[in-house]
């Protein structure tokens, strides 16, 4: 087996039901194989019961296939795709708390921000808020060239990710609740069972 | 018309085929033991004396049925006893649904008397399950606990369910539909490009062997199984756990592969050119170190699990798909062949064999478990259903008992559960009434759930136990002896007089020292309509051989001596 690469990532992309414990599953399988999660966001869909997954974990590329075959098993993952190797549109967001408190540091916050996607979303007398949002190298980038004025406070939401194209990830799933009401609903009006 | 979920959950059992559950009550799970007392005749409980004989014997009715297998338990400590049965049944794909009881859902989270975080705890050893909060979700989701349990690769899955929600009431609407999941669809067919591949290598092959697991039984492809081999001449290994997918006297069937299979598979495995695997998993006791495994074959792997392809073993073709569906895909453009030397020279390795074997040993005044297992085997006309325990026994049985029928061999491969044999055994008979069924278990495991004689005994059980008393562990006292220089730390065992311990319960008894008493036991044994139990006193340090060491290379066998070789 080729050695797993201590910065290598991978990149998943999952579709899941939106239910309690599912995040839970889907963690209990990267900490049994001892998989670091780099980043994990989860967020709704236009989709009512569907919430959708990125999960940056560290591992070798070798282990794509497995940690996409070992998460379809789950009941609750509706599809899962690995998208490193196909083109695709990442987006990360950090917000930033730097020192602010003599005109200097103040001034170069300006000037670096004026050359990236970032903006300076609350300013007080000590401290400011840099709000930037980009794929992760260039947010990586970013955050060495105001280190140096002083970063007080930082947090990311890890990166979330969109294949490019018309492949489309979607599901017209409908939850176990809204069957079960349907079901409700017709036996009420004709009697019989759903 | 209204129910309360205790009912819906009896209504669902019924509506799913259920007719016998196993099962030991506490609070938690109170109002559905009382709603059992209207079921009584439609759906038979059957009181265990520990939990987790409950979920081997729901494992046992599966295996030996290949229906789902259904067990209940209280919270807390009833849960929690459940574990060992869901892991074991988990590793070996068995189909179970465990129903248990849970603190009422306003106490859940706050530490409540006998609460247990189970869907927590079992998340890694079930194949789903469920906490339910609302009793009109009930019957729909014991519905899909079924369908989980028996479809795709099969498994144990889990329903929890609060006390307050076994008593709330809602209308009973069963699903009539099947069900739909989304993230739940299992493989079924091959893509014609793939048959076409796995045809190519067939044809091509000069030294194919196949290999057969458990997969063959669970998708009931013994027949294709059986012409592929005899149209094709390729010889067939089996798994433990596939035993009986082809009758073992065929003879194309050249035995079992692995840690103590028959050398003749292991060294033709080496030496093939191509391995089918069907159905089975590269455990690493039948693989052995892989970086050396089968390295001159190509593989053809098919499975209904896709991530089992290329987990181990990587697959030329991998096909992930039901075998029976995909064997038949494949048979009907798959053109005859003979291998003739192949077989000839696998005849020559299975000779070398027979000399070995221990039954053509001259062995006065002892006892072997070899010839106990061989004996019973005649005795029974071959065609028992045998539930082993796990250790030394267990294996002897694999290479003593051939078996002509799928599931008739039942045994923990996966998890190796000591325990698992006597209640898994219960469970078979519930599920097959009228086989005869030998449970073969240990002197070290038959302690461990020992307490179901009771149950046995209460339900008038007619299982058959064999007790193998070594007075050892005997497979920790093997590798004591092979790799710790024979310090039998914690191997040795002072035991009870089984016997009496039989009288205890009420059930009948033997207790075996020679081999010519070994056929008068078994004909009482077969006499009396219910349990009874047989002590077979073998020698102590006796050995199972072939052997590959965990980890070595699968050709690198360590070999019973030659007659005279010692
Ligand atoms: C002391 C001890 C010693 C052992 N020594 C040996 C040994 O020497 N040799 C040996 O073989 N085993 C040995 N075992 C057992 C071993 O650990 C494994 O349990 C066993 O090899 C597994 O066999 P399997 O892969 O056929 O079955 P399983 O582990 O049950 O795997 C079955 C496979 O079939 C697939 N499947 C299920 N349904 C279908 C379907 N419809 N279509 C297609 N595929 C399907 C599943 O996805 C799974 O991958 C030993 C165990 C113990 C406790
Ligand atoms: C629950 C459990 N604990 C420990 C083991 C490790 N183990 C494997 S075989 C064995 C010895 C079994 O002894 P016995 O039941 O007497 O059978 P024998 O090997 O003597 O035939 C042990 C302790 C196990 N498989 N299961
Ligand atoms: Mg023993």
């Amino acid at each position: 087996m080729a050695e797993a690469k201590i910065d290598s990532k991978v990149t998943v992309v999952a579709l899941v039901e939106n239910e309690p414990g599912v995040l839970n599953r889907i963690a209990s399988l990267f900490r049994r194989r001892a998989f670091n999660i780099d980043s994990l966001t989860v967020g709704r869909t236009h989709r009512p019961h569907i919430s959708r997954m990125t999960i940056r974990v560290e591992a070798g590329p070798e282990y794509a296939r497995k940690i996409a075959t070992n998460l379809q098993k789950l009941v609750n993952v509706i599809d899962v795709r690995i998208i490193d190797n196909e083109p695709h549109v990442e987006r990360d967001l950090a917000l930033i708390k730097v020192r602010n408190d003599d005109a200097d540091s103040r001034n170069t916050i300006t000037e670096i921000c004026d050359r990236y996607p970032a903006r300076i979303v609350d300013v007080g007398p000590k401290v400011a808020i840099i709000e930037m949002v980009g794929t992760e190298e260039i947010i990586e980038e970013f955050i060495e060239l105001v280190r140096p004025i002083g970063i007080v406070e930082m947090i990311r939401t890890g990166v979330v990710s969109m294949g490019r194209g018309t492949r489309i990830h979607d599901t017209n799933f409908i939850n176990r609740r809204a069957l079960v009401e349907a079901a409700e609903k017709a036996r009420s009006g004709n009697g019989r069972l759903v | 018309m209204k129910l309360k979920g205790s009912e819906i959950i009896m209504e669902s059992l019924l509506r799913e085929g259920v007719d016998v559950m196993f099962g030991y009550p506490g609070g938690a799970i109170l109002p559905t033991y009382d709603a059992m007392s209207q079921y009584e005749d439609r759906l038979h409980h059957v009181l265990v004396r520990h939990e987790q004989g409950a979920s081997h014997m729901a494992d046992g009715y599966a295996r030996a049925t290949g229906k789902v297998g259904v067990c209940i338990a209280t919270s807390g400590p009833g849960a929690t006893n459940l574990v060992t049965g869901l892991a074991t049944a988990m590793m070996d794909s068995s189909p179970i649904v465990a129903i248990t009881g849970q603190v009422p859902i306003p106490a859940i989270g706050s530490d409540a008397f006998q609460e247990t975080d189970v869907t927590g705890v079992t998340l890694p050893i079930t194949k789903h399950n469920y906490l339910v909060t609302d009793v009109r979700e009930l019957a729909y989701t014991i519905k899909e606990a079924f369908h989980i349990a028996r479809t795709g690769r099969p498994g144990p899955v889990l329903v929890d369910v609060p006390k307050d929600v076994q008593n709330a009431e809602a209308e009973f609407i069963w699903p009539e539909a099947a069900i739909e999941l989304p993230g739940y669809d299992p493989p079924s067919s091959a893509r014609d490009y793939e048959i076409d591949a796995a045809l190519r290598l067939i044809a091509e092959a000069e030294r194919p062997i196949i290999l057969a697991g458990h997969g063959i039984m669970m998708s009931g492809a013994m027949n294709e199984l059986r012409e592929l081999a005899e149209r094709t001449q390729i010889p067939v290994s089996l798994t433990l756990l596939g035993k009986g997918a082809m009758p073992e006297e065929h003879p194309l069937v050249i035995g079992m592969m692995g840690m103590h299979g028959e050398a003749s598979s292991n060294l033709a495995i080496q030496e093939a050119d191509l391995l089918i695997a069907l159905g089975m998993r590269f455990d690493d006791r039948v693989t052995g170190n892989l970086k050396t495994y089968a390295q001159n074959a190509k593989k053809i792997h098919i499975d209904i699990d896709r991530s089992e392809i290329n987990k181990n073993v990587r697959a030329d073709v991998g096909i992930a798909g039901d075998l029976k569906t995909v064997l038949t895909q494949l048979l009907p453009k798959l053109e005859g062949k003979s291998h003739q030397a192949w077989i000839g020279q696998i005849r020559d390795w299975l000779e070398d064999s027979s000399e070995r074997d221990i039954l053509n040993y001259e062995t006065p005044g002892i006892l072997l478990t070899a010839q106990v297992v061989n004996d019973i085997w005649k005795l029974t006309g071959g065609d028992a259903i045998t539930v082993t325990d796990v250790g030394q026994h267990q294996m002897l049985e694999a290479q003593y008992y051939p078996h002509q029928r799928p599931s008739t061999l039942l045994t923990s491969g996966g998890l190796g559960t000591m325990g698992f044999g006597f209640p898994a055994a219960i469970g078979a008979k519930f599920g097959q009434p009228d086989e005869d069924i030998w449970a073969i278990v240990g002197d070290g495991g038959f302690q461990m759930t020992l307490c179901e004689m009771a149950t046995a005994a209460q339900e008038n059980v007619n299982v058959n136990i064999a007790i193998i008393n070594n007075n050892f562990l005997g497979m920790v006292r093997q590798w004591q002896e092979l790799f710790f220089e024979k310090r039998y730390q914690a191997t040795p065992m002072v035991n009870p007089d089984f016997c009496k311990l039989a009288d205890a319960y009420g059930i009948p008894n033997r207790c075996v020292t020679q081999r010519d008493e070994i056929e008068d036991a078994v004909r009482f044994a077969q006499s009396i309509d219910g349990p009874t139990l047989i002590e077979f006193v073998v020698e102590k340090e006796e050995m199972v051989y072939p052997m590959v060491p965990a980890g070595a290379d699968l050709h690198d066998m360590k070999r019973r001596p030659k007659p005279g070789e010692a």
